[in-house]
């Protein structure tokens, strides 16, 4: 089942499905991380986590076609006026897939490739991978500032009211399609 | 940032040095797989990849160290990576690989090593 919009993001970019437009996605999310005040490592972390998201879209989503459109939306995440971290949408108009179908590998199985759904569920919190109204697909992920209990990796996020704007996504996480 | 990847190869007696320069990432990973591939089919008895050019790599530029260290495995090669970088550590890091290769602090410690 399709899920709802999320609340619009606070900047969102949208870009063609082409690898050489990962560094220009990079910046942005770095630039806006930075500006919430994550240090060097967590906004390093965050971009790995945007570049392995667009680049499954790109591979698996668009079979690398290189004219579709992705949009990533940034949101800040605040309490009374003071930043607590961030949440990043992704979404693209991929065919929808069963979000279960969508996981990490066995990190025991050394082979080349398959390691972006692991990245992306280490470095950010509340992933959640959902198919779009009107088609494609939607990834939601965020991460707290560390003042704010955020850390690399993992743990799901306190429960938080959804109907509040910039909320973080709070389903458990359902894979990825890498 | 260019769309070409600069790969630098130096031999020095039994080893080769591969060394890229700039972010390895999906757009850029395929230049380099190619060139590691070709010094790989030489089959050097040490295989340097000096990465004190890379400031930042993602899952597709590790898919390529990964291959490289199996093509080296095959070929009873030595693999050593040499000048991580924070940012490129840290993703061997995630995905539970910084164990698996041998990383020298610079090339000269990786041709001993």
């Amino acid at each position: 089942m399709s899920q709802a919009d999320p609340s619009p993001s606070d900047v969102t970019v949208r870009l063609l499905s082409q690898p050489r437009f990962l560094s220009t996605a990079r910046s942005a999310v770095m630039a806006f991380a930075k500006q919430l005040g994550f240090d060097d490592a967590c906004c390093s972390h965050i971009a790995l986590a945007v570049d392995e998201a667009i680049c499954n879209i790109i591979r698996h989503g668009y079979s690398n076609a290189g004219d579709r459109p992705i949009w990533i939306g940034f949101t800040a995440l605040e309490t009374d006026g003071v930043a607590q971290g961030l949440r990043i949408v992704i979404e693209d108009e991929a065919k929808q897939v069963d979000p279960t179908a969508i996981k990490g590998r066995n990190l025991e199985d050394i082979r080349p490739g398959g390691l972006g759904v692991h990245i992306i569920k280490e470095v950010m919190e509340g992933v959640v991978y959902e198919p779009r109204n009107g088609g494609g697909m939607r990834l939601k992920m965020s991460r707290r500032l560390p003042s704010a209990g955020g850390g690399r990796g993992i743990s799901a996020l306190p429960e938080e009211d959804p109907t509040q704007p910039g909320a973080p996504a709070t389903q458990p996480s359902r894979g990825d399609r890498a | 940032m260019s769309d070409a990847i600069e790969v630098k190869i130096e031999r020095d007696g039994e080893a080769v040095i591969v060394s890229p320069a700039g972010d390895v990432d999906l757009h850029r990973s395929p230049a380099f797989r190619e060139r590691l591939k070709k010094v790989a089919e030489e089959k050097p008895k040490r295989l340097i990849v000096n990465l004190e050019g890379v400031p930042y790599m993602d899952s597709s530029g590790v898919a390529t160290l990964v291959e490289a260290m199996q093509i080296a495995r095959r070929q009873s090669m030595t693999l050593v990576l040499c000048g991580v970088q924070t940012r490129v550590r840290s993703i061997l890091e995630i995905a539970r690989l910084d164990q698996l290769f041998k990383i020298a602090d610079n090339a000269a410690a990786a041709k001993t090593m």
